[in-house]
């Protein structure tokens, strides 16, 4: 057992929230982006929040130890769109290795600090692995719906060199996360079967799912049953829902995803859903609240927090789900 | 060894065990084999090696009719479909990948999971890569060894499917019962130790094989099948058996009632004994109970190897029932009777578009105009589609479907749309819409693409996800005369906002549309439009694209159109500005840090012609030119910009005559002196002292009053400074003389008691219109003397030359901002106008308690005349600007927080 499937049968661990809506705070411009090593780089970088891991590293840094600070015991890698797929609409697909390795070495440099501090409450590195910005099984051309912009192979090349950069950084676990095409996480479970098995070496996966309206499923047509099916053929650590929708438009999906598996739950909504702005209003206090529902329903194993979400909601959250056990999970 | 076969129909099955872990299979809904469920039915219609037909269209890349065919396979009850490519001809790989990725795009058969059906690895792993659910291997076994076969597992497990292992290993296919339960063992052990395959994903296939073929060899196929699955389910835990079951009765070809009842009696027992699946086509089976009992017996015989003459028994029955083809009509077509419109809804609602045109044809007959069939009976359709939409009872993809069929509903009708339309008419303007980079939703956009092609604009479609570069590079390329930008997830809107940057930076000027679920009218005018110096407007749903693509278009309506689309916005951001948001405030020693950036060191203060005050007198008839006729109208609620509102499609014809009835009236306030116009202003030596106040002396020196000036605290973007007004005049420690000015002027004494007189005549109208246009003239009186000083009095502009239009937009050097307005809220100053100038006392016109100007129709303000100036909005402000203003002011804080309620931030 994994030092964090331990921690796992102890208690209810707290992932972080948003990283990106604390980057922007920074409000960090073209050429804080660029920093002195790309300031001559051909294309805009602004807006290449994984750069910054790179340029800017003491802000990431700053946004890791405030998580931890606000009680965290997971924090995720800033490499949501580290992938050659993601890298290409900044045309810096060769910098997918040093990307994933520096953002998982910088998490992790604050991770010990912590750790060393609270010995009892280890803390953990999640190397964040996003959907990209393709999908694999819908046509991005309505006349063609039997085009593909993007193919399983394609996202497994990728995704297996993120996953190796991210591992050599010192990730400890994987987070395949905003899952809005099964097809695109298969790939990238694909990918980690294939490093766990050339490096025989294990690490634990979290999956995490999107549902993205009121029909309850995920973009590419998925139920919550059938997406739990479809990711259930490699051990996950955990699986569960993040992004799209708030606290309490995932409760439900929650519930059904916990009457069909006895594998560890996780959940990070969103900080509500986005007013006509595209900003998150949700309280740290509401949000505290609908998560408190969580527990007193028994859903949760780890929780956190996605969009519009920050170290203050995460304080909360923490504090709430410290008042609770973990959702008890049948030895099968 | 000797089995008995139970053949009591009544019996349950004996091999179920109420421990078994489920096969659970996924396509976009779940498929969850448990001891409960019944025969899990394989669609085989989807086989180029079982059905010419589908061969021949696979072969003829006729996908839509290959389509159908598993489309129907579903709705016949299918809940897997078994895909096959085997054959020479084909490019198995190329055909399993196209066919999946089509049927990935209809939901109606997507829904099920899929089972990869090929003997060739390469067409499964190909198959495996393009299928998001859990679906089925078909199949594997030890033919080529175990090395291949373990490697074909891995790769399997790794892929996220279950399995169907042939009983076939390095000697053959197994062909009795021994063989089976030896070859299905053997391969069992292999995948559940050394794979690690998850047991219940393992699916059986012990060979099905022909009976009654007249030799005896054959004689136990069935009952040996039967036998085996009854080993495995009792011996190989949480393990499947399937089989491809009109194997059976391939001695009967041609003879589909014999063929039918050997299927039904052949599941039936097969059942009994532990089978869980099948490729069955659902279409060639009878129900056990319906075979007639005569065939029943002479077909059980045959498949338990009851008697020795069973198969000539059977064959003998077959003769007679030979050619008693059964009409096999589909039922599913039911919805073919009803009317045109629910015909046309349920192809919509359904995405099928077999008889899209042969109904869209009906419907077009039976209408005035083909366009009526478009905005009638499809729009109603649409409708449907929205509504279920919305309710979560369609979802995406299957909206995209519906949106194709519309599209194919009006290619069929553009043709006898453009016969319709008059020769010489052409297109109303070309129209790029696109669903913005990041973002796959697009029907919203497709459905005003769909009905803005129906007015006769012409599209181009783009699609979604796409890149700001080809939006930018195509709407050059193609000269679009309108931008279209669709969004439904909230990133899109920081496209938009690119979008506009972009646009803007490029200095292009094609006006833009906004849609999509999540972009709002708020959103357009705060966010986009300011970015961006052409037209961004929002338009919130299809039903009013086409007005405003006309409108935005028709050289009639443009100006005055998009200008009333500006202000518009502009007010809605004032509005929203002036609202407290979740936004970040600075300190008021931080904001007076980054204070409005001037050179001093370099700028010299305009010196004025004239220090002191002056009254004003002015005759009417020289203010006329000064007016501005738009705000009139809206006093009205007419609204549009002058003149071109008289024009109007909609209010022109109310506007022409209520302008008509006030020049009128304006003739004869001016001939009748209704009203006279008097005004003060003065000019005073002045400098910029603690940051944010305006120290006034007069020509001598001698301090007379002091301006306080509020100033912007929300966080700016980099490099935009906190601005207030004093900004704009010379810090007294510059030692450099600066001067400011400040006015009133008004033209209402006489109204009053001309708005009583209409009333006693009972004559609102002429009441109202009375002060319209008294308003008008203080307008223009302070519009003039703004003009007379910046020529003239202060002199600082004696060159200039400006239009009425070019007032009216503010095109002038300096600024004239009134308290009470954006750039200073703050009422309190008022009163200091009114000391420095002794308003009241020259001109009389006074202040109420509310510091409401009497007569109303009154204007005041300041002047500044450095160029740099500029109007702007307070915003809101924090607690310690408050409390310093207070202490400035020398009002208690909670004064002061009345006064400034509007702006202080919560």
């Amino acid at each position: 057992m994994t030092k964090i499937e331990e921690e796992l049968q102890k208690r209810i661990l707290v992932l972080d929230g948003a990283m990106g809506t604390m980057l922007q705070r920074f409000k960090f411009e073209e050429e804080d982006f660029r920093g002195e090593r790309f300031k001559d780089f051909p294309h805009p970088l602004k807006g290449n929040n994984d750069l910054l891991s790179i340029t800017q590293p003491e802000a990431v840094k700053s946004v890791h130890a405030e998580y931890y600070a606000a009680g965290a015991d997971i924090v995720e890698t800033n490499t949501f769109s580290g992938t050659t797929i993601g890298m290409a609409d900044y045309h810096m697909e060769d910098l997918v290795y040093e990307l994933n390795y520096q953002s998982a070495k910088l998490a992790k440099e604050v991770a010990e600090e912590f750790t060393a501090k609270e010995p009892n409450k280890p803390r953990f590195v999640a190397g964040s692995i996003g959907p990209t910005n393709r999908t694999a099984s819908m046509s991005p051309d309505v006349n063609d719906p039997g085009y593909r912009a993007v193919t399983f192979d394609d996202l497994r090349i990728a995704y297996k060199q993120q996953v190796e950069a991210l591992m050599d950084g010192g990730a400890d676990l994987l987070l395949v996360e905003t899952i809005f095409d099964t097809l695109n996480a298969k790939a990238a479970l694909f990918a980690i079967e294939e490093v766990k098995e050339d490096r025989n070496i294990e690490i634990p996966v979290m999956v995490s799912g999107t549902i993205t309206d009121a029909s309850g499923r995920t973009l590419s047509g998925q139920t919550v049953e059938a997406f739990l099916i479809s990711m259930s053929h490699i051990p996950l650590l955990s699986i569960g829902f993040n992004c799209a929708l708030g606290a309490d438009q995932l409760q439900p999906y929650l519930k059904r995803l916990a009457q069909n598996t006895n594998s560890m739950i996780s959940a990070h909504p969103n900080a509500g859903l986005p007013n006509a702005f595209g900003e998150y209003d949700q309280t740290p206090e509401e949000m505290q609240q609908l998560i408190r529902s969580y527990l007193q329903e028994n859903l949760i194993n780890i929780i956190g927090g996605c969009c519009g979400t920050t170290p203050d909601h995460i304080k909360l959250i923490a504090e709430v789900a410290s008042e609770f056990k973990p959702r008890l999970v049948a030895n099968s | 060894m000797s089995v008995e076969i139970n053949q009591s129909s009544n019996q349950q099955p004996t091999t179920i065990n109420q421990d078994r872990i489920p096969l659970k299979l996924s396509g976009l809904e779940p498929l969850v084999v448990t001891p409960e469920s019944n025969f899990i039915n394989v669609g085989e219609r989807t086989n180029v090696t079982g059905s010419r037909k589908f061969l021949r269209l696979i072969k003829e890349e006729k996908y839509d009719e290959a389509l159908d065919i598993a489309r129907n396979q579903v709705e016949g009850g299918a809940q897997i479909i078994d895909i096959n490519m085997d054959e020479g001809m084909l490019d198995g790989v190329y055909a399993m990948t196209k066919f999946l990725n089509l049927i990935a795009a209809e939901p109606d058969i997507a829904r099920v999971p899929v089972m990869v059906d090929s003997s060739k690895w390469e067409i499964i792993e190909a198959g495996l890569k393009v299928i998001q659910g859990k679906g089925v291997v078909n199949s594997i076994s030890l033919k080529e060894g175990e090395e291949l076969f373990i490697h074909h597992a891995k790769t399997i497990k790794r892929y996220g499917a279950a399995v169907i292992v042939m009983a076939f290993d390095e000697v053959g296919q197994a062909d009795t019962y021994e063989r089976r339960i030896e070859i299905c063992k053997r391969s069992y052990d292999i995948l559940v130790n050394k794979v690690k395959f998850a047991p219940q994903d393992i699916i059986f296939d012990p060979n099905i094989f022909p009976v009654a073929t007249g030799m005896e060899e054959h004689r136990r196929n069935a009952i040996d099948f039967f036998l085996a699955t009854k080993w495995i389910r009792e011996n190989l835990p949480h393990a499947h058996i399937s089989g491809g079951v009109s194997n059976v009765s391939f001695s009967f070809r041609g003879n589909n009632t014999v063929r039918e009842a050997m299927h039904a009696a052949f599941l039936y027992h097969a059942i009994q004994h532990g089978m869980t699946m099948g490729i069955v086509n659902p279409e060639m089976i009878e129900v056990y109970d319906q075979v007639d009992k005569e065939l029943m017996e002479y077909v059980e015989d045959v498949l338990l190897d009851r008697r020795d003459d069973a198969t000539e028994r059977l064959l003998d029955y077959a003769e007679s029932v030979k050619g008693n083809v059964k009409v096999n009509e589909k039922q599913a077509q039911e919805w073919r009777n009803g009317t045109v419109q629910e015909r046309l809804t349920h192809s919509l609602v359904k995405g099928l578009d077999e008889f899209i045109e042969v109904d869209v044809e009906e419907a077009r007959l039976a209408s005035v105009k083909p366009i009526h069939v478009i905005e009638q009976h499809l729009m109603n359709g649409m409708n449907v589609v929205g509504d279920l939409f919305g309710s979560g009872k369609m979802f995406l993809p299957q909206v995209v479907k519906s949106a194709r069929v519309m599209k194919k509903a009006v290619a069929y009708l553009l043709p006898y749309i453009e016969e319709e339309k008059d020769e010489t008419s052409s297109s109303a303007g070309k129209v790029l819409m696109a669903t913005v980079k990041g973002d796959v939703h697009d029907i919203g956009k497709n459905i005003v693409s769909v009905v803005l092609a129906c007015n006769n604009f012409e599209i181009i479609d783009l699609g979604v996800m796409v890149p700001p570069e080809k939006i930018i590079e195509t709407a050059q390329k193609e000269n679009v005369d309108i931008i279209g930008l669709s969004g439904l997830i909230t990133p899109s809107l920081d496209e938009m906002v690119y979008l506009a940057k972009e646009l803007d930076r490029l200095n292009i000027n094609i006006p833009v549309m906004i849609g999509g679920a999540t972009t709002s009218r708020a959103h357009t005018a705060v966010k986009i439009a300011p970015e961006y110096k052409d037209t961004v407007v929002h338009v919130n749903d299809a039903s009013r694209a086409v007005t405003v693509a006309s409108n935005l278009l028709q050289p009639e309506t443009k100006t005055s159109y998009t200008s009333n689309i500006r202000e518009e916005y502009d007010k809605l951001r004032e509005g929203y500005l002036n609202r407290s948001r979740s936004k970040s405030f600075l300190k008021i020693e931080d904001a007076r840090a980054n204070k409005f950036p001037m050179n001093w060191e370099t700028y010299e203060a305009p010196k004025p012609n004239f220090i002191g005050t002056k009254k004003i007198e002015v005759a009417l008839s020289e203010l006329v030119n000064y007016i501005d006729w738009t705000p009139f109208f809206q006093s009205w609620e007419l609204h549009g910009k002058y003149p071109a509102i008289l024009e109007d499609e909609v209010v022109g014809e109310q506007a022409t005559s209520l302008f008509a009835d006030a020049q009128k009236m304006l003739q004869q306030i001016i001939d009748e002196k209704w009203f006279t116009a008097s005004g003060i202003v003065g000019i005073f030596k002045a400098n910029q002292v603690n940051d944010d106040d305006i120290l006034i002396s007069d020509e001598e020196g001698n301090e007379l009053e002091t301006f306080l000036t509020l100033r912007q605290q929300s966080q700016k973007t980099k490099g935009a400074p906190n601005i207030a007004l004093a900004d704009f005049i010379l810090p007294r420690e510059t030692q450099k003389q600066d001067y400011m000015g400040c006015f009133c002027v008004t033209t209402g004494f006489g109204v009053d008691e001309k708005a009583k007189s209409f009333e006693e005549q009972l004559d609102d109208y002429n009441s109202i219109l009375v002060k319209a246009l008294a308003d008008r003239f203080a307008e223009a009186f302070a519009e003039y003397l703004h003009e007379r000083v910046r020529k003239e009095i202060w002199g600082y502009a004696a060159q200039e030359e400006l239009s009425n239009t070019e007032l009216i937009k503010e095109a002038y050097s300096g600024i004239r901002p009134a308290p009470g307005y954006p750039a200073c809220p703050d009422h309190l100053e008022k009163p200091t106008i009114w000391k420095l100038l002794n308003v009241e006392e020259e001109i009389g016109v006074t202040l109420t308690e509310s510091m409401a100007m009497w007569p109303a129709a009154s204007v005041s303000g300041y002047y500044f005349a450095n160029p740099e100036s500029r109007y702007f909005g307070l915003g809101k402000i924090k607690k310690d600007q408050v409390e310093d203003y207070a202490k400035r002011r020398g009002i208690s804080v909670e004064k002061a927080e009345k006064w400034l309620a509007p702006n202080i931030s919560e």
